[in-house]
């Protein structure tokens, strides 16, 4: 026992098999009722999810949270589900109505077709696809797709601008995203997102590559669009961004992908650096997996949402030097340092490999900020010293903030 | 292996279906007395003036090409890291000579001042 899952699919096949199906039907079935399964299990942590994120965002803001609807409040996100449906669905005037309404099933559906390749447990993964962090980058892609559908089609200039901000951010920081992605596959030898967990057999690959964890995922809270990176959907610049038109159960399918998505994210970093399932005697009792998945999940989420309510919004420009002139030459160095130590160290024992990969981590870490120091220094000197009084024919002064 | 992509079939064919269904429910019961005035594109309530399906700037286009370039190369890298193991030195020294090329084109937008927002 410790397995349920794998049990009762087991008795399952034998009870369908019983009942005189032949194998091939038999397996469709047992297909379409484990992605049920999956997907049913998942929408349910997101109605959770998004008291999780109005409790958290009030003890923030230090204020009490939903409280009054069952203990702790936890009734309240089926009471916004409930309004949510029953709000009156608008159409803007001028809107193109397909590529309209499409955006808010995309979101979600995207997010929940990830949860096929994250591991809950040692055997309870939906598929372990031999391509699963292709797959993963591939879906990323098809949701920033769903924004930008969103943003042109509604026909709102606000909607349009973040549209436009979400081509620029989403398509710069997928490139550190999937470098950094690379550095687990170049470790564990695998596409496969399971694979890589059972790896990660003597130490989790932060331990390893505490660098490419990082720049995933800083890269990964870009993608998601969340704070200090949420351009797409400023409030206080462009009312909502691109879902500014959607109203009742349309925005519903954004806030609940947007939320999922975080926990997706999380799920994945958690699983390619953190161990996924791995912890005392979860290769023995699966279950147990579960629950270490969602504690690292977990952690990583409300690390997300600390970061996005302790730090303001960052300019475009901004942002964009960050990813193309820091992060992404950074990556590419964390790959070239990973791929060449890995091939030196290949023959040694296994203890003094980590030791080393961590050294040249920490080495890469203090270069870094030995560089950054001094570009700081040179730039704090640059903008303090005295320019000409009147200088605006003299371009270098003028701009100091490039 | 087939039934990896039987089950992502599935999904394909599921996943949608489920933010559908909440989309059609509120199709029965929510109310639906559109009005010229309710439907008009929010502004914060300044009329909208001129066209919204404009042309845009060209430095989108820009970044997209940095980042075309970037993720075409990075799809050859997978195979290279996912053989990894099997690899001699030579081939791993020829892959590092590849993200070098990317390094050094990299660079090169950066100098030509392709990765400036203007």
């Amino acid at each position: 026992m410790g397995d349920p899952v794998t049990f009762i699919a087991q008795w399952l096949e034998n009870l369908l098999l019983g009942w005189g199906l032949s194998p091939q039907w038999v397996t469709i079935l047992m297909t379409i009722i484990g992605v049920a399964a999956i997907a049913i299990f998942v929408l349910l942590v997101d109605i959770l999810l998004v008291w999780v994120e109005r409790k958290v965002v009030a003890r923030f803001q230090d204020r009490l949270g939903p409280n009054r609807l069952g203990p702790f409040g936890l009734i309240q996100p089926i009471a916004d589900v409930i309004k949510l449906l029953i709000k009156e669905d608008i159409t803007p005037i001028g809107a193109d109505r397909i590529v309209y309404n499409l955006p808010p099933i995309i979101a979600l559906a995207t997010v929940l077709m990830l949860w096929a390749v994250i591991p809950l447990a040692p055997t309870i993964v939906g598929t372990d696809l031999d391509v699963g962090v292709l797959y993963v980058v591939a879906l990323g892609a098809f949701g920033t797709l769903g924004i930008i559908m969103a943003g042109w089609a509604s026909n709102n200039k606000y909607a349009l601008i973040g549209a436009f901000r979400t081509v620029a951010q989403m398509v710069s920081y997928e490139v550190p995203m999937v470098i950094s992605l690379m550095v687990p596959v170049l470790l564990a030898g695998t596409m496969g997102i399971n694979s890589i967990v059972f790896a990660q057999s003597p130490v989790w690959y932060v331990v390893v590559a505490p660098v490419a964890a990082l720049i995933l995922f800083i890269s990964a809270i870009a993608e998601l669009g969340r704070a200090p990176f949420d351009l797409a959907e400023a409030e206080s610049e462009i009312v909502a961004g691109f879902h500014i038109e959607y109203t009742g159960m349309k925005f519903g399918m954004f806030y609940a992908g947007e939320l999922l998505h975080a926990l997706t994210i999380s799920g994945l970093v958690a699983s390619l650096f953190l161990g996924g399932w791995r912890g005392p005697g979860a290769e023995a009792y699966p279950i147990l997996g579960v629950v270490y998945f969602f504690m690292k999940a977990f952690f990583l989420y409300w690390a997300i949402m600390w970061i996005k309510y302790s730090l303001p919004r960052i300019r475009i420009d901004h942002m964009l030097n960050f990813n193309w002139k820091f992060l992404t030459p950074l990556a590419l160095i964390v790959l070239i340092v990973t791929a060449i130590l890995d091939k030196l160290f290949a023959g040694f024992p296994e203890w003094l490999y980590v030791v080393g990969m961590l050294l040249a981590n920490l080495v890469i870490i203090w270069l870094t900020v030995q560089i950054l120091r001094n570009r700081a220094k040179v730039e704090r000197k640059r903008v303090a010293e005295p320019g000409p009084i009147a200088a605006p024919q003299n371009p270098s002064v003028s701009s100091t903030s490039s | 292996m087939l039934n990896d992509w039987l089950f992502i079939g599935v999904f394909l064919i599921l996943a949608p279906i489920f933010p559908a269904a909440a989309l059609l429910i509120p199709r029965l019961i929510a109310p639906r007395k559109p009005s010229p005035l309710k439907n008009q594109t929010y502004e914060c309530g300044i009329e909208t003036v001129g066209d919204t399906w404009v042309q845009f700037r060209v430095q989108y286009y820009i970044y997209a090409l940095v980042f075309l370039i970037f993720d075409v190369e990075l799809v050859f890298l997978f195979p290279w890291a996912v053989a990894f193991d099997q690899l001699p030195l030579f081939a791993v020294m020829e892959g590092v000579l590849f993200i070098m090329i990317l390094v050094a084109g990299l660079f090169y937008a950066w100098r030509k001042g392709a990765l400036e927002w203007m």
